[in-house]
């Protein structure tokens, strides 16, 4: 595919921004189910360990996922597996 | 005075005239260029290189070789291919081309090939997109951008690259800049550059633009009410019937599964509406559109009737259209429910299935709602025909079979309370309002008879409000 110089016009009434906005984060966590996803960095397991326990400690529901090596891109069914049964994500993405 | 000249090697008319330019350059002010060779015509020791066209796209160039005459920076007159005769009386030259036939027509010009001069407008200035510019970068595929910006209707659509919007453009006579209205629900101001950025998406070609602007001037009238439509808890979408010589000359299907998938103006130019509306108006499903199914028809449904039989009123001829004019005409629709009646042999007989398959729409006991749209196939009309029967007599028969006696459809009645009022128990009750009611058209491929049904909205019963319309096709 040659992109260079590739534009499109934009088909909309321009009354958002160019750039896609983020989703706005959930108001209500109580009855939300938060996914953890390790990226399998040394060390995050302990950092995610605590978030888990924290946020279990206030009620909530916590699951947890991992990526088999955070040298590559999450597997599409761990994506798909968050995305089914998770209302909200946090990814460990450094040490 | 001077002269200016285009040719191109590629041309034998040029090629051939190489020595009567040699000849007039060493007379004459003269001016040559070429179109894709500037070591052209070698006997007059060549030319100006317009191997990027700009020169021959300014001076509207169409021909080569053209010979043009210009005074005081003006141009004069010009003369197209060799004709010894204008060649000498434009350039005041006698015994020009000895030896050379009086006359050889010359060949297109580079700058007038298919695609070229909207490539050409665009660069030199000739036409100005102001829609935003959305970069995509090196790694990037731009059908994936469309989808995750939210600007397709879950099927693919053609990227809106200036080329292809200038060349939708190049299918109308109207200016980019010119504001065809407000695209609902929000209302947005819409350009024809908008409505061509949609066309492209759609998969329009720019042949189609005169209607895809008839649809939308028609979605736009407040009688259409656009804006309901695409907010309703119910079923329906904008149905566009297209009558007329141009569905011929755009080649829409009237035939077999003219309601289905398959042929490219049916469905690019029913699409490009629901884009306008999606992009453009912000009518998102589970948002502002908050219809609880929906129907198959909101990806697009289109089509053309079959005027093939003279002896057939089409649609918008009856709407009172003068014949032999193209229009569409807009009707809210839910999808296809088929009317099977394949043991019918008399007319009577027809309008009775016809008919006793039209009184589900919207619901067997509910009267005078929902309107509906009847597309007769040509086996139904073919027993109508035979027999003398044409859209007045049709239309009159399915009247007489859809009347009912109030009692069986008050609320209660058969078990059922859905209904009409118990005042009118003792009515004689229509199904469908006496004015445009019920739409008859005529479609489809031969084989069985199996007529469609496509019921209406049910807020067609606010009968001053919400109104079918049809808007001229214009150029």
């Amino acid at each position: 595919m040659r992109n260079q110089n590739y534009v499109m016009r934009d088909p909309t009434a321009e009354i958002s921004p160019v750039l896609r906005e983020r989703l706005a984060p959930g108001k209500d966590l109580s009855k939300a189910t938060i996914g953890l996803l390790s990226i399998s960095k040394e060390r995050s397991d302990e950092f995610l360990d605590a978030v888990a326990k924290n946020l279990s400690d206030q009620g909530l529901n916590v699951l947890r996922f991992q990526k088999p090596t955070y040298t590559r891109p999450a597997p599409e069914a761990i994506i798909q597996e968050m995305v089914e049964r998770c209302d909200v994500a946090v990814v460990g993405l450094a040490d | 005075m001077e002269f200016l000249v285009v040719v191109k090697r590629d041309c034998e008319t040029c090629q051939m005239v190489g020595p009567v330019l040699a000849g007039l350059k060493e007379a004459l002010p003269l001016t040559l260029y070429s179109q894709d060779d500037p070591a052209f015509p070698e006997e007059a020791g060549g030319a100006r290189d317009d191997r990027g066209l700009e020169e021959s796209w300014r001076r509207k160039i169409e021909v080569v070789p053209t010979v043009i005459r210009i005074e005081d920076g003006e141009e004069i007159e010009r003369t197209e291919g060799w004709d010894r005769n204008e060649w000498q009386r434009i350039t005041g030259q006698g015994d020009l081309g000895a030896g050379l036939p009086d006359f050889k027509p010359g060949c297109g010009s580079r700058s007038v090939e298919p695609g070229m001069p909207e490539r050409l407008s665009l660069q030199f200035g000739g036409m100005h997109l102001v829609a935003r510019a959305i970069e995509v970068a090196e790694m990037e595929d731009p059908m994936e951008i469309a989808y995750d910006r939210g600007w397709t209707d879950g099927l693919p659509t053609v990227p809106p690259t200036d080329l292809r919007i200038a060349r939708m453009l190049s299918g109308t006579t109207r200016k980019p800049d010119e504001i065809i209205g407000l695209i609902p629900p929000n209302l947005a101001e819409c350009s024809i550059e908008k409505v061509a950025i949609s066309a492209v998406m759609a998969g329009c070609r720019p042949e189609y633009m005169p209607v895809v602007l008839a649809v939308v001037e028609a979605a736009l009238k407040p009688e259409f009410s656009m804006h309901g439509l695409l907010a309703t808890l119910g079923f329906a979408g904008p149905v566009v019937i297209v009558n007329g010589p141009i569905t011929k000359r755009i080649g829409m299907n009237s035939k077999g599964n003219a309601l289905g998938q398959g042929n490219r103006a049916n469905a690019s130019i029913g699409r490009t509406l629901q884009l306008l509306i999606r992009n453009m108006g912000g009518g998102i499903p589970q948002e502002i559109d908050r219809s609880v199914l929906g129907n198959p028809g909101k990806y697009t449904f289109c089509f053309a009737e079959d005027e093939d039989d003279e002896d057939w009123v089409p649609l918008n001829v009856a709407r009172g259209a003068t014949p032999g004019t193209s229009s569409v005409t807009l009707f809210h629709g839910d999808g296809v429910q088929g009317c099977v009646a394949w043991h019918s042999r008399t007319p009577e007989d027809v309008s009775r299935s016809l008919a006793m398959s039209l009184l589900s729409v919207c619901h067997p006991k509910v009267c005078e709602w929902s309107k509906a749209l009847l597309v007769l196939c040509p086996d139904h009309y073919k027993i109508f025909q035979q027999n003398g029967w044409g859209r007045p007599e049709i239309e009159a028969a399915l009247r007489d079979a859809l009347k009912r006696p109030g009692r069986e459809l008050i609320r209660g009645a058969q078990g059922v309370p859905e209904g009409i009022d118990p005042a009118r128990a003792d009515e004689i009750v229509d199904k469908f309002h006496e004015e445009d009611g019920l739409l008859v058209v005529r479609a489809g491929g031969k084989g069985a008879g199996q007529s469609a049904i496509i019921g209406g909205w049910p807020a067609q019963r606010r009968v001053e409000e919400i109104k079918i319309v049809s808007q001229e096709v214009g150029i």
